[in-house]
Order: structure tokens, then sequence, then C-alpha cells
């Protein structure tokens, strides 16, 4: 049934209007006053150097990132699985799938952990 | 055509979605007054108290504080993502709400009519909050990176890679719950504590508490509260990603940040202690409207508990370093659960 989702849109479509709407009473109510020196970045009053957003960030992120999508995809077929459990029918079967599947899951982790993806010096 | 018992369901989505909308876009009013006034009386002084009698109008002071500052746009921002990005971190934390239940059907009196109190009861409701959840991180990290400053990007990878590292702990968590109670829907969740409190999930011993625990800690780091507020570190980061903000875009942040500490009160209560059920497993004869407004009060009652939690928390501990955070996330919070998942699992299966 579709019904449920309804909710959904309407919620987020009344947010961004409300979001939107206070955006611009604010536009219209608070003063502008700028120059230069408020615009920039703050940086302790020091004046900044390069460009920030360059895309000079420790790769460290980008391996957490590589394994948060793995494990995240990997929760994800637990929860049909978690549904099912108790289905008397499929016992034996949930139970070696269980281990099976829980095994490759901390293969994985302990591969991770032992290449030394989750020091973070 | 649609028939009448069809549009009857959509009015009433659409009149639960705008009272529920209106009220959680308040919300903060009052907690912003009340965290500043625990965090008072924890220290041992007065907090808020100028404006109006004991504080209470200093939310509205704030408000309107806020309404009229000056906008102030780095001037090598990506100026439209700079705008996006506030929104793009409050609807998500709104549209969690849609799964939210607050309560059973009830019957109303004076209009005889049978009213649930939630806007969809959805089958994959866990599911729909944690994916919905997860878009959160979007607003933070494109609020770092469309300021072009170094704090804000610094804070916004740190900020997006800590709860990326939790929200694999809490989707466990959601796991073990659903383990527990057989069903993703909310509902169900909650129907199946009903048998006073040994029936609660907490108490499935013994793995209840240890998937509390990790959904607790996970929780806590995933809404950027203290012991893992990180991402707003100011002594390291001045404010994270929230340094070249203000104004409105700032106090959305803001909004954002309270809103998801109270879904994950709610949550908590829901997947762990019963939801709208009282502690007692017998039930006495009240009137329907009666015990209907009990449950309310039994679990607005659990939530506030948690809000109060929360506060608590942020005036009492210090903040951990960045590489702990990491540590606890992925060397403690995952092998546990996995142990925790098997279990659980066991004990479902055999039981």
């Amino acid at each position: 049934m579709i019904i449920p989702y309804l909710g959904v849109l309407i919620i987020v479509g009344l947010v961004g209007f409300m979001g939107v709407m206070s955006f611009f009473a604010s536009f219209i109510m608070r003063p502008r006053n700028p120059y230069a020196e408020k615009l920039t970045p703050w940086e302790c009053g020091m004046e900044p150097v390069g460009e920030a957003n360059a895309g000079h960030f420790r790769v460290h992120y980008f391996i957490i990132a590589i394994l948060f999508i793995v494990f995240d995809v990997e929760t994800l077929f637990l929860f049909p699985w978690a549904t099912l459990l108790t289905d008397k029918g499929l016992s034996g079967f949930i139970f070696i799938e269980m281990i099976v599947f829980v095994a490759i899951l901390a293969i994985g982790f302990i591969y991770a952990w032992v290449k030394g993806a989750l020091e973070w010096v | 055509m649609p028939d009448t018992a069809t549009i009857l369901t959509v009015i009433a989505i659409v009149v639960k979605v705008v009272i529920a909308t209106m009220v959680i876009f308040s919300l903060p009013l009052p907690l912003t007054w009340i965290e500043r006034k625990v965090a008072g009386h924890i220290q041992v002084r007065l907090g808020p108290w100028r404006v109006g009698p004991h504080g209470l109008l200093q939310p509205v002071a704030d408000t309107i504080k806020l309404l009229f500052k000056e906008d102030i746009v780095p001037a090598k921002a990506d100026k439209f993502l700079f705008w996006l990005a506030p929104l793009m971190a409050m609807v998500p934390a709104f549209a969690v709400f849609a799964a939210i239940p607050i309560g059973d059907t009830v019957m109303v009196p004076i209009i005889n009519q049978e009213i649930a109190l939630y806007i969809a009861d959805m089958n994959v409701g866990i599911l729909y909050i944690l994916a919905i959840g997860g878009l959160g991180i979007y607003g933070i990290i494109l609020g770092g990176w469309a300021s072009n400053s170094k704090y804000a990007l610094l804070g916004g990878l740190r900020s997006s890679a800590q709860m990326i590292s939790y929200e694999i702990a809490i989707s466990f968590a959601a796991i073990g719950v659903v383990m527990m109670s057989n069903s993703l829907s909310l509902v169900e969740i909650v129907r199946s504590q009903n048998h006073g409190i040994f029936s609660w999930n907490f108490f499935y011993l013994p793995v209840g508490p240890v998937w509390f625990a990790i959904f607790f800690i996970g929780s806590l780091a995933e809404i950027n509260r203290i012991p893992f507020d990180l991402p707003e570190d100011e002594g390291t980061l001045s404010s994270g990603y929230i340094t070249e903000y203000s104004g409105m875009k700032f106090s959305f942040f803001m909004l954002a940040e309270y809103v998801a500490m109270v879904s994950v009160s709610i949550l908590a209560v829901i997947m762990f202690f019963g939801g709208w059920n009282s502690p007692f497993p017998f039930t006495i004869g009240l009137p329907s409207i009666l015990a209907d407004l009990l449950a309310l009060i039994w679990f607005f009652g659990k939530v506030c508990f948690f809000i109060y939690l929360f506060m608590w928390l942020r005036f009492t501990l210090p903040r951990y370093r960045y590489d702990h955070l990491m540590v606890i996330g992925w060397k403690i919070l995952i092998p546990l659960s996995l142990v925790t998942l098997l279990v659980t699992g066991f004990m479902r299966i055999i039981g």
C-alpha cells in the first residue's frame, strides 16, 4: 500500500517550505553590511592561505567510507533474516546460515583490522 | 474515483503531519531552555534568569536575535550549497517522524472515531528510520565543504566519518531488536513488549542490556552529543562545520540537532523500554479513555527521562579524543555486536 508513504512526501514538502519561509523572513528583516574582511573564512584572525576545499584531506576518511559501505550493506542483508528468525520450518537452515554469514562478516572485519585500516594515528 | 475511506485516511494523514511538524518545529524552544537550566543547576548556578520569570522567555529572545542577525556568506563559499546544507540537515531530522508512533489506536469519545497515534504504521519502520536518519550526514558534509573554510571542512569530514562509523553499530542494534520482536514495524515492536517490565527488550537477558548499550553509545555519537561531540570540538576546530554559519542557517543546524535528540530518545523508548506500555504486567479495569491517557503519560515520561539523560551526560562527561572515538566505534562496538548477534540468534532459535 502506498498511502503510508504519503506522510513522508507531505512532511518533506512542509518542512522544506517552512525552512525557505524562515530564510525569507530573515532575509527581509536582517541588516546587510558586508565588507571584504568580514567575508573571509574564519582562521583565528590570520589571512587564509590557499583553498580549503581543494580536496586535500586524509585518505583515511575515504577508507572509513569504503568500510562503511561494506558493513552497511551487510547489515541490510541481516534484516530479512532477523524477521524470519523464529520461523519453525526454517530453523535448521537459519541456524547454519547465521553461522556462515556472521563468519563471512567476521573474516572481512578481521582482514580490515589486520591490514591496519582501523588504526587512526 | 477513490472511495470515502481512502479520502478520510488521506485527510487524517495530512492533519497529523501538519500537527506533528508544528509541534516538532517549536520543540527546540522549551528544550534549549531546559538544557541551559539543567546545565546551570548541575554547575551550581542559576542558568537563564533575566528574560521573563526563571528565564522562560530566553528561547524567544534567542529566536528573535537569530532572525535579525546578519547572514554572512564567505566570499569564496559555494553559495547555493551553503544555502542548501541547513535544509539538507533539517529535513531528514523531521522526516524521521513520519514513521514514529507515539501510541496505539485510541477511541476518541466525542467524535466516536478510532484515531491512530502515528502518521503511518510502515511495515519497514526501522529500516526507513535508519535510511532517512543517515541522510542527515549530507547536510553536515555539504555545510563543511561549501563554507570553503579549513575548520569547517575538517569538522564536516570528522563529523561524517564519526556518523557513518556509529551508524553500523546502530544498524546492528536495530537488527537485535528486530530479532527479539520479530518485526520491522515500530508499532508491532511495542506490541510485542506489552506483558510488563520483564517483556521489555531491555530485560531480554543477557543480551537486551548489551543491545541497549550499543544503541545508546551509537546514538550519542550519531547525534553529536558530548562525550562524542568531536565535530564541534571548540578546542581544536572552533565550531566544526558550523564555523561560517550565522543567523537562520545556524539555527537550522541547531534545530536539526535537537530534533534528532528527541527522535533518538523516542526510538530508545520504543525499541527497548516498551513504548507506551506500563511496567506492570496486569491491567486494572480503567475506562478506555483513561487507559489511553495513561499510556501516553507512560510514553512521554520515558521519553522525557531519556532527553534528560542526554542533557545530564552532556554536562557530566569530558570529550573523547578522536582516535579513541574511532577505536570505540570500530574495535569495540562492532565486534561486540557481532558476538551479541550470534548469542541472540542462538537464544531465539533454541528458546
